[in-house]
């Protein structure tokens, strides 16, 4: 009975997370490739890939929106379901490009990016596309899982806040006693902890919906089938940095300047050195962030699907004895990661607001 | 490598989405859900105070009703005492009355016992004085019913005067 439900947790991980894998493709004879695979996974795309090989297999198209000189959406389906073009790619490999027909006729999808067609073709160079790329605005399969994440948060705050304005100021019940918890937790010991007692206030909405908003899409994304990598996509991840960045900025005091151009305490002789390593510092604590939120939960996904393609390298459903527990670990310490990086996001984001509103006090 | 470089069209949707979601659930959500937070932890702090409050008073009103209840208990052994000293001095008096009372009435008695005695004797002394006096004058007419008898009793009465 329960290599029965080894067996079945091992063929329903296949069909979840092998997004790109061609092990049941009989069509193509393509050797299973692990790299392409869990990159093609961990990248945005055009389509939501359910199950079943790259060609045939079960997707949802998502629309895509071009701005190029007029507007244009349309499904992804024409991209798709388009003209496969293969080109040589080196002398033994091979490379291909989807060639949009219909409505996207004059485009053309390589990896999962949309370039405009020159007279008709593609031009590569060492694997990397020359040709233009429009404005592309697409509801790719991030977007479209941000929209999903967004929608649930939003369902869960705002049943949580009906349940105050019904109840008045008791103790939560359902839901709101699972939301309540997180918000106080992050009031008191990432705003509060960190920036000054009369100034936390201001910050503290900005900081609940950083959180949250890292968790739900931490969450989510590490379900199989419904998941996508989104907080593990650095553009996601800049934004929030960028966002940290901004308001660190724009709310940064006379103190906050000083200590980076006139750091106190430290030697005339050494601002030199100190000037352009401080003001390095405003930027590196940002990307810090954007990197550790990316890299983190990108390798979360990657360690995942590793182990599972253990089973399909040596394509023998015996070894789901050896991934499955193993992907079930890492599967539950990604569930602490995901709290743990929504937690050091919001927390160091806290630190450097800390930073910028302090007030001198020697 | 463009795994490691950001695209547009999502930075665009996620700006977009994230600056709403950060206006729509800041008013909508942290602000009420704050509020409600820190009234509750309000509320909790006052009826905590209150509840330390309630209890000093307590301890207050109970050292209150301590001190009464120890003055009544002394005022009231007082008045047992008193009481108990009224009722003896009561007894004590109602005892003394009691003989002196006893006693006048024995003395009264006994005098008036006296004084009756004094009357039946003096009355015996006339009855009897009246008795002897009749039956003397019963003798006496007897003694001289007849002449000869006067002339024995006379005899009689000469002898005794002779012998003397």
């Amino acid at each position: 009975m329960p290599l029965k439900i080894v067996y079945i947790l091992a063929l329903l991980m296949s069909f979840s997370l092998f997004s790109s894998g061609t092990v049941y493709a009989g069509e193509t004879k393509e050797e299973f490739n692990v790299g392409e695979m869990i990159m093609h996974h961990i990248k945005d795309a055009h389509e939501w890939h359910l199950w079943g090989p790259d060609h045939g297999g079960t997707s949802i198209y998502l629309p895509v929106i071009l701005v190029d000189g007029t507007s244009k959406v349309f499904s992804s389906k024409h991209f798709y379901h388009g003209k496969e073009v293969s080109f040589e790619l080196s002398k033994d490999e091979k490379g291909h490009y989807m060639e949009g027909v219909g409505p996207a006729k004059g485009y053309a999808l390589f990896h999962e990016k949309i370039y405009k067609l020159k007279n008709g073709q593609m031009i590569i160079k060492d694997g990397h596309a020359e040709n233009a790329k429009p404005l592309d605005l697409s509801i790719t399969k991030n977007v479209a899982f941000m929209f999903m994440s967004v929608i649930l948060l939003l369902v869960i705050l705002f049943s949580s806040v009906k349940f105050y304005k019904k109840n008045g100021a008791v103790a939560p019940k359902g839901i709101a006693k699972f939301v309540e918890p997180l918000v106080v937790f992050v009031r008191d010991d990432i705003a509060k902890e960190n920036i000054d007692a009369h100034k936390y206030k201001k910050y503290t909405p900005y900081l609940l919906t950083i959180f949250f908003f890292i968790l739900i899409c931490n969450l989510l994304g590490s379900i199989p089938l419904i998941g996508a990598n989104l907080t593990g996509n650095i553009t996601v991840t800049m934004f929030l940095a960028l966002c940290t960045l901004l308001i660190t900025l724009f709310s940064s005091n006379k103190n906050y300047w000083k200590h980076i151009y006139a750091t106190p305490g430290v030697p005339m002789a050494l601002l030199p050195i100190m000037i352009p390593i401080e003001f390095i510092g405003i930027f590196t604590k940002p990307f810090a962030l954007m990197i550790r939120l990316f890299a983190n939960i990108t390798a979360g996904h990657i360690i995942i699907l590793a182990l599972v393609s253990i089973i399909f390298i040596n394509k023998s459903a015996a070894w789901g004895a050896l991934s499955v527990p193993m992907a079930l670990f890492i599967s539950v310490l990604e569930l602490l990661v995901a709290f743990l990086q929504a937690y050091l996001f919001t927390m160091l984001s806290a630190l450097f607001i800390g930073a910028a509103v302090e007030e001198a006090h020697h | 490598m463009d795994l490691i470089l950001p695209d547009f069209g999502l930075l665009f949707w996620t700006a977009l989405v994230f600056v709403l979601l950060l206006f729509v659930i800041t008013k909508f959500i942290w602000k009420p859900i704050l509020s409600m937070v820190n009234e509750r932890e309000q509320k909790i702090a006052e009826s905590l105070e209150l509840a330390e409050r309630t209890k000093e008073e307590m301890k207050s009103l109970q050292a209150e009703n301590e001190n009464i209840l120890k003055q009544a208990r002394a005022e009231r052994d007082g008045m047992l005492k008193d009481a108990r000293e009224v009722a003896a001095k009561m007894v004590e008096d109602a005892k003394a009355g009691a003989k002196s009372e006893s006693e006048k009435i024995l003395i009264a008695a006994r005098q008036s016992i006296e004084s009756e005695k004094a009357a039946a004797v003096a009355e015996l002394k006339t009855q009897v004085a009246s008795f002897a006096l009749e039956i003397a004058e019963k003798v006496i007419r007897g003694e001289l019913s007849s002449d000869d008898k006067q002339k024995m009793l006379a005899e009689k009465l000469a002898g005794d005067i002779n012998m003397n």
